[in-house]
């Protein structure tokens, strides 16, 4: 975290488990306001989970899970509601209501949670439509969209409430080289106009580097680095080095074998 | 030999779970009231009244049809012998508002509403649609459950009445037919034969009944787990559930209605 920087987000010794399965064993992490966390860790690693303790749709087994001093983890799911209309999500398959068009999954959490008129809503919808690039497919279904443009009118949902903290899991997954760009800089871009913290989860390097401001490196159930970009490329962190190499020879396919 | 106890216990888990699904779907509806708001879109409510109350009674009144119809014509012929064939109204009428109505109509919704409910929740569990609803804070059980279930609660005793009256009908045409019981004779015989105990009983169950389809449903499809694969095997499960639970609450409610009224 920067300093004089105030965390908007903060995760002290975060423990989580499933019957025997432990997935984070002692998470502390810290994101200023406005700042782009990329979280970085290999496929099963926690990453996605991290999101859904700081959205409360999962609770920690021990630790705290902090969103701007107040600690998600204890509260009721009255108060959770009103702290997640705060916070936008997007998803790594968009997850748009497949019943709804394109106008109405923007529109849903507009029309459900505040008070504002038909026309307000409607040039809420357009803006963000426009935002995104995706002015033309305002009355589309979701199943007439390709990925990428799913993937666009989801970033649209996600910024539609104006929150203050947007959580972006695997955006660029499963794109093409051109459409990842496409995001990627969606996602620097719309940071910038909203002035909004992100926390973006992935394990694609490129797209990494392309967004971040911070990143932190989620290994074996704890941030084992984190720092600014530059100090992942020069890490002297075996573990963080092979990552980010893509390297077949290092500690963590070892670690794997013996675990 | 087999060891019960984890079925036993994994059968209590779910029951209880379902009915916290209840007080979860009541309690969301509760805090969006004291907000001022309507509890769901009535639009939602509507467009699920339509689909399990006008879509089901084709189904509903061709099955009852044929039942009634088929009853009245068996028990018929078993009464003939001891010229007792005039009784065949008295024994419908009762069977139907009392029993057969509420368990068929049950049966007949638990496959053709409780089956849909669960593959669509299903679909949108797998899709993450319903955790995207619960992460904007718009309560999905809510947006989603209240109105489905309200629907066939609310919509269950209508869809029995619709059963009671094709039921009799069918059995009306057979003994005209069969046995030369002239329609009116019919009707007068059947509305003296009903007493206001069975008409209550029928109703209460249909209300159960709509209940019990519309929880087991839904909570089958929000716990999908697992794709497609996990879809198809919960809406077998669903399906299996709630014609399990409707014919078990019925023989119960009848142990019940029999050891209080017909003692």
């Amino acid at each position: 975290m920067s300093a004089g920087a105030a965390p908007i987000v903060e995760l002290r010794d975060v423990h989580l488990a499933f019957g025997e399965k432990e997935i984070l064993t002692g998470v502390n992490l810290c994101v200023a306001e406005k700042a782009r966390l990329v979280v970085l860790g290999q496929s099963g690693s926690g990453k996605s989970t991290l999101l859904r303790l700081l959205l409360g749709i999962l609770r920690p087994t021990s630790g705290g899970v902090f969103f701007k001093g107040r600690d998600i983890a204890k509260m009721s799911r009255r108060r959770l509601d009103r702290i997640r209309q705060k916070i936008g999500m997007v998803y790594q398959y968009s997850a748009l209501i497949s019943s709804l068009n394109v106008r109405d999954n923007l529109a849903l959490p507009l029309e459900e949670l505040t008070e504002k008129s038909r026309a307000d809503i409607d040039q809420a919808v357009d803006e963000k439509l426009e935002m995104v690039g995706m002015s033309d497919v305002r009355d589309k279904m979701p199943s007439e969209l390709s990925g990428g443009m799913r993937k666009r009118i989801g970033l649209a949902r996600g910024i539609i409430m104006e929150p203050e903290l947007i959580l972006y899991d695997e955006p660029s997954a499963g794109l093409d080289p051109v459409i990842k760009t496409v995001i990627d800089e969606l996602i620097v871009s719309l940071s910038e106009k909203t002035n909004a913290t992100s926390i973006i989860v992935t394990h694609e390097m490129d797209s990494a580097f392309r967004t971040a401001t911070r990143m932190a490196m989620l290994y074996r159930g704890t941030i084992i680095a984190e720092g600014a970009p530059e100090s992942f490329k020069n890490s002297s962190d075996p573990v963080v080095a092979q990552f980010i190499a893509g390297e077949t020879e290092g500690p963590i396919l070892e670690q794997a074998a013996t675990s | 030999m087999v060891n019960p106890f984890p079925a036993v216990r994994s059968a209590l888990e779910q029951l209880s779970s379902v009915v916290w699904l209840l007080i979860d779907t009541v309690v969301e509806m509760g805090d969006r009231v004291t907000r001022g708001r309507f509890p769901f879109r009535l639009a939602h409510f509507f467009d699920q009244t339509d689909r399990t109350g006008v879509g089901s009674i084709p189904l509903v009144a061709l099955v009852s049809f044929f039942i009634g119809l088929t009853m009245a014509l068996l028990t018929g012929y078993q009464l003939r012998p001891f010229g007792q064939e005039n009784l065949v109204p008295q024994l419908v009428a009762v069977a139907f508002t009392r029993e057969l109505g509420p368990l068929m109509t049950g049966i007949m919704v638990a496959a053709r509403i409780g089956a849909a409910y669960t593959a669509e929740l299903g679909t949108m569990t797998v899709a993450e649609e319903v955790e995207a609803i619960e992460a904007m804070g718009l309560g999905p059980l809510r947006y989603l459950v209240s109105p489905r279930l309200l629907a066939v609660f609310l919509l269950m005793p209508c869809l029995v009445v619709v059963s009671d009256v094709t039921a009799m009908a069918g059995a009306a045409l057979i003994s005209r037919w069969a046995f030369d019981t002239p329609f009116r004779v019919f009707a007068e015989a059947a509305m003296d034969s009903l007493l206001i105990r069975d008409i209550v009983a029928g109703t209460v169950k249909s209300f159960l009944f709509g209940l019990i389809i519309g929880l087991v449903s839904c909570y089958r499809g929000l716990t999908v787990r697992g794709g497609a694969a996990g879809v198809g095997a919960a809406t077998t499960s669903s399906v299996v559930t709630a014609i399990t639970t409707v014919i078990g609450f019925d023989t119960l409610c009848n142990v019940v209605l029999v050891s209080v009224f017909d003692q």
